[in-house]
């Protein structure tokens, strides 16, 4: 908290030497990059176990290219490593605290966030956390094969010796200070570092996910927080909270993690959702259809979330009279999330649609979610969920959300604020390539997935071919490994662009998309301290089109004299100035 | 119009800091929530905990409940000090608030040398795995605050961020609030 | 249904088909609607058809409807599910019948072991029979006592439609009826350990008069 008062780092110039300005910076755009290089960096890590992993589920016992052989402990750590990288070390860095970052002081037309010392400390436990999870694999006594979810007692008197865990586990506690950290700075920035004139109901939606995300991990992680502190006292200081014999309960582990485990993934749902209303906006210069309405939907969302964990122990030994309850409250939830998914195609529709690559994925991101959307409702039903739980169904939905999530929606908004960031576009056509191409593998890797869950694969087998009534799924085994290979190499466009258009791409200037939010009205990239001159906000988010504007876009921040057209922007997208 | 944009303005009558430390202690508020949830259910299921509490040291717990409380009131009036102007009041009222923070701790290590003496260790049963969890949890707190409280202290008395006393006593607060409902929970047998 | 689900081998088996068919075909024609909506207007907004947006901020009861009625009859399928799975879940978990043949089964890493009640009819019992394969006669109810001497892992067979974890410390109950003769694999579901790859056992079911020989002479039943 220590830049409350005085000594605010941004009110001075523009820190000149090589480490301040582009290690240890306080310089939110900068930090912004950070998290989001790591990210991307941690995605290849991650994609390539699911390289490994899949190339043994497709062609077991064979060596893997490039690995060798898959043992079986090899096998658990892998997956278990997988999964905890690919939500915690690519999700988290990329969509909340990589665009979070990138974008709220911008959105809500500011210089930095509301504690930039805070933010880089934030940046460098994050990064610190990096470096554990990656080493925990490596770990004397063996690497975590537990499982992403941790559970005792295998992760306790399961795994004695397995110093693997105990990194995890640490790796996990700091990268959730890190992002508590983060998220207090994303609260009290978009609360108190507003522009001038701009109420609550002027933040992008963006914002708005960002804020109901930040609350909603803050306070679904903490119980999480004490249950990793329980399991390493379990682990090393021979309590028993989690041990039966010493009156504990391995079941409350699982209530906490799914606690939080739960929320988590709406964590990085609205984020997500954010950037595709963004660029629906942008792309079909029509204001969003029902701003409110999605927040508030949002909220309802946010709290619904904390009420419906058990929807992952229905045959985990749990009360059977529990399922019911939270069956119901799990299905519910669909409301909220399809209010906002109809919402996001109702701004499509009589708009005036301009292709471009970030609406694209957009557009991709929205109907492969949808999918994904659909299938949970096979999982959120109790009965149904007697046949699938832990089985390659529940594995194709969660990757038919989370992908979309994790991947196209952060994809497209790379694509879409590219040029805020480096003042540079992107390549059109390698864009296009890695869509299609990304598009097609996604599926590819993941449709099989469902086939395979029917047909009664459970997870976290390293070998499908020694249980009798899985052997003729092998063709879709070896399809969908095809698929994650593709997937990968689908990626080398993206990195080829990335690459060459920051350093050749077509100069973009402030505003490329004819975007009304306060991050296009300042210069690309923009300077430190962000906008030349103070921002005053004198509309809502999204006034594209107006009716009696000549224009189809009006900033938030343009005086009415320059508009064309003169005349009032309609109610109530006009705030009084407060 | 100004020559920098940068002026330090809040969109809200509340200042940013106390903001971020609000939000700073409703991520606290949910640990110590969970581990005390966790703590109750076990409670509710195991009535034989009732004889474990009555184990603790009740005076000393009540002892210290007196100390952070006192504490807490030194916190205010530096709180009321900063408020108007006089820093090196502030200061004085921030270290009285340590000085209490480290009496807890005394008494706290006391509790903990005596306990385990009577071979009442973290692994002796699950009820005293909470005591010494939630405790412990709160103890780290208690340290990290004494640590804030000089730091804020050694540059108040300098007449530096004054607003900073109220951040920290409002962090304080928390850290005395958390004890009272640990005290009733941990220390108290019915 | 798109899938090729595993053969029907219990009595609950075609309910939880059937309540999986209904969800599909709830879901996949809105998912289907969905998709249509989202790339039809794509297609008839584009700039060249659509040269100017309209303005609908929808934040008027009017415009929001649009949104909220389908929303709202998405709540009443999801109520319809819901109701269509109580029902599922209440016959095959809340309702544990009592078995015509009973069987204590313990999951330890990395197999299952199962005892039978032996001559006195009772489980827990010294002269209870131990057994490598879970034998139960076709067309009778069977009811598992499921322990953990260890971790966490699942009682699960495909064929049966049925899943069940294995908490240490508890005693989970568990029935099924079979419908057909066959040997089946039991996996374990949850994973367990180093092992967990490889932790199966054998279902066998039998025809009852099959089973009984099979039960009385190995004392298995009284």
């Amino acid at each position: 908290m220590g830049d409350a008062d005085g000594g605010h780092p941004m009110s001075g110039p523009a820190p000149t030497s090589f480490w301040r300005r582009y290690v240890f910076s306080t310089d939110h755009k900068v930090i912004a990059k950070q998290y989001l290089f790591t990210g991307v960096a941690m995605a290849f890590v991650g994609g390539l176990l699911a390289y490994v992993f899949r190339s043994q589920l497709a062609w077991p016992g064979e060596p893997v290219p490039g690995w060798g052989p898959v043992g079986l402990d090899e096998y658990n750590a892998l997956v278990t490593l997988h999964g905890m990288i690919m939500v915690f070390w690519v999700a988290m860095p990329v969509l909340v605290a990589g665009f979070g970052n990138l974008l709220i002081p911008l959105m809500v037309g500011t210089d930095d966030m509301a504690f930039p010392r805070l933010n880089m400390l934030s940046f460098w436990i994050f990064f610190l956390s990096t470096l554990l999870v990656v080493a925990s694999f490596f770990a004397p006594g063996g690497p975590p094969g537990t499982g992403w979810t941790l559970y005792p007692p295998l992760s306790t008197s399961g795994m004695p010796g397995a110093w693997g865990v105990d990194v995890l586990v640490l790796a996990v506690a700091l990268e959730f200070a890190a992002f508590l950290m983060g998220g207090i700075n994303f609260l009290t920035t978009a609360i108190n570092k507003r522009a001038r004139g701009m109420g609550m109901w002027d933040l992008p939606l963006f914002v708005w996910e960002e804020i109901i995300a930040s609350i909603v991990f803050m306070l679904s992680v903490g119980p999480l927080i004490a249950g990793a502190l329980m399991l390493l006292a379990d682990r090393h200081f021979g309590t028993g909270f989690y041990d039966p014999r010493a009156g504990g309960d391995p079941l409350l582990f699982q209530h906490l993690f799914w606690f939080f485990g739960h929320p988590e993934v709406y964590v990085l749902l609205l984020p997500a959702l954010g950037i595709v209303a963004e660029i629906f906006c942008a792309g079909a210069r029509k204001t969003l259809f029902g701003y409110r309405t999605i927040v508030w939907a949002t909220i309802v969302a946010g709290l619904l979330s904390f009420i419906v964990w058990a929807h992952h122990q229905f045959v985990a030994g749990i009360d059977p009279r529990l399922a019911a309850p939270f069956s119901l409250t799990t299905i519910l939830i669909s409301v909220p999330f399809s209010i906002t998914i109809f919402a996001l195609i109702a701004t499509l529709w009589g708009g005036s649609i301009r292709f471009s690559l970030p609406l694209a994925w957009a557009v991709a991101m929205v109907a492969e979610f949808l999918l994904g959307g659909v299938t949970g409702i096979v999982n959120g039903s109790a009965a149904a969920d007697i046949y699938v739980h832990d089985s390659y169904f529940v594995v194709a939905h969660f990757h038919y959300t989370l992908v979309p999530i994790a991947l196209f929606a952060p994809l497209a908004g790379f694509y879409f604020w590219f040029p805020k960031m480096t003042g540079r576009m992107l390549d059109a056509r390698l864009g296009l390539l890695h869509l299609v191409a990304t598009v097609v593998f996604f599926n590819v890797t993941f449709l099989p997935q469902f086939a395979l869950g029917m047909m009664g694969m459970h997870r976290r087998i390293a070998n499908p071919a020694a249980f009798e009534f899985l052997r003729e799924g092998m063709p879709l085994q070896e399809l969908s490994t095809v698929g994650v290979i593709g997937l990968l190499v689908s990626q080398a466009p993206f990195v080829v662009n990335l690459v060459w258009s920051w350093l050749r791409g077509p100069v973009a200037g402030a505003n490329p998309w004819r975007a009304t939010t306060l991050d296009w009205q300042c210069p690309s990239p923009p300077p430190h301290g962000n906008f030349e001159r103070e921002v005053v906000v004198r509309r809502g988010p999204y006034v594209y089109s107006p009716p009696g504007s000549a224009e189809d876009f009006v900033p938030q921040d343009a005086p009415d004299a320059e508009r064309a057209g003169g005349g009032a922007v309609p109610s109530p997208l006009v705030q009084p100035a407060e | 119009m100004q020559a920098h944009a940068t002026v330090a303005r809040e969109s809200t009558s509340v200042p940013t800091g106390r903001v971020g430390v609000w939000w700073f202690l409703a991520s606290e508020i949910a640990i110590f929530g969970g581990a005390v949830a966790c703590y109750v259910l076990f409670r509710a299921r195991y009535p034989d905990w009732a004889d474990q509490a009555a184990r603790t040291l009740g005076w000393a717990g009540a002892f210290n409940t007196a100390v952070l409380l006192t504490s807490s009131l030194s916190a205010v009036l530096a709180h009321h000090a900063a408020v108007r102007g006089e820093a090196v009041r502030a200061s004085h009222m921030l270290r009285w608030t340590a000085v209490g923070g480290l009496v807890f701790l005394a008494v706290k290590v006391y509790e903990y040398a005596h306990e385990i003496s009577a071979g009442l260790v973290p692994a002796q049963s699950l009820f005293w795995s909470f005591y010494y969890l939630l405790t412990g949890l709160h103890a780290l707190h208690v340290t990290a605050g004494i640590v804030a409280l000089l730091a804020v202290a050694a540059s108040a008395r300098r007449g530096h961020a004054l607003g900073r006393v109220e951040l920290v006593a409002l962090y304080w607060h928390f850290v005395d609030v958390v004890w009272i409902f640990l005290f009733p929970l941990l220390y108290l047998s019915s | 249904m798109p899938h090729h689900l595993p053969e029907v081998a219990s009595t609950f088996a075609p309910a939880i088909d059937g309540h999986i068919a209904l969800i599909y075909v709830v879901c996949g024609v809105w998912l289907a609607a969905a998709e249509i909506a989202l790339f039809w207007a794509l297609f008839r907004y584009r700039r060249g058809a659509s040269p100017r947006a309209a303005w609908m901020p929808a934040d008027g009861a009017r415009q929001a409807a649009w949104v909220l009625v389908p929303a709202a009859a998405v709540l009443g399928f999801d109520l319809f599910i819901e109701w269509d799975s109580a029902r599922v879940w209440a016959h095959v978990k809340e309702r544990t019948p009592r078995g015509n043949v009973e069987v204590r089964m313990t999951a330890r890493q990395f197999g299952f072991d199962f005892h039978y009640p032996g001559p006195d009819g009772r489980l827990g019992t010294t002269d209870d029979v131990a057994s490598r394969e879970l034998r139960v006669p076709a067309g009778r109810i069977v009811r598992l006592e499921m322990e953990s001497a260890d971790v966490v892992h699942a009682f699960y067979v495909p064929e049966l439609r049925l899943k069940q974890d294995i908490v240490p410390g508890r005693r989970i109950a568990a029935w099924f009826e079979p419908t057909r003769p066959g040997r089946y694999t039991i996996a374990c579901a949850e994973l367990c350990g180093v092992a967990h790859s490889l932790m199966q056992a054998p279902l066998l079911v039998e025809p009852v008069e099959a089973w009984r020989r099979w039960a009385t002479q190995t004392g298995a039943i009284r």
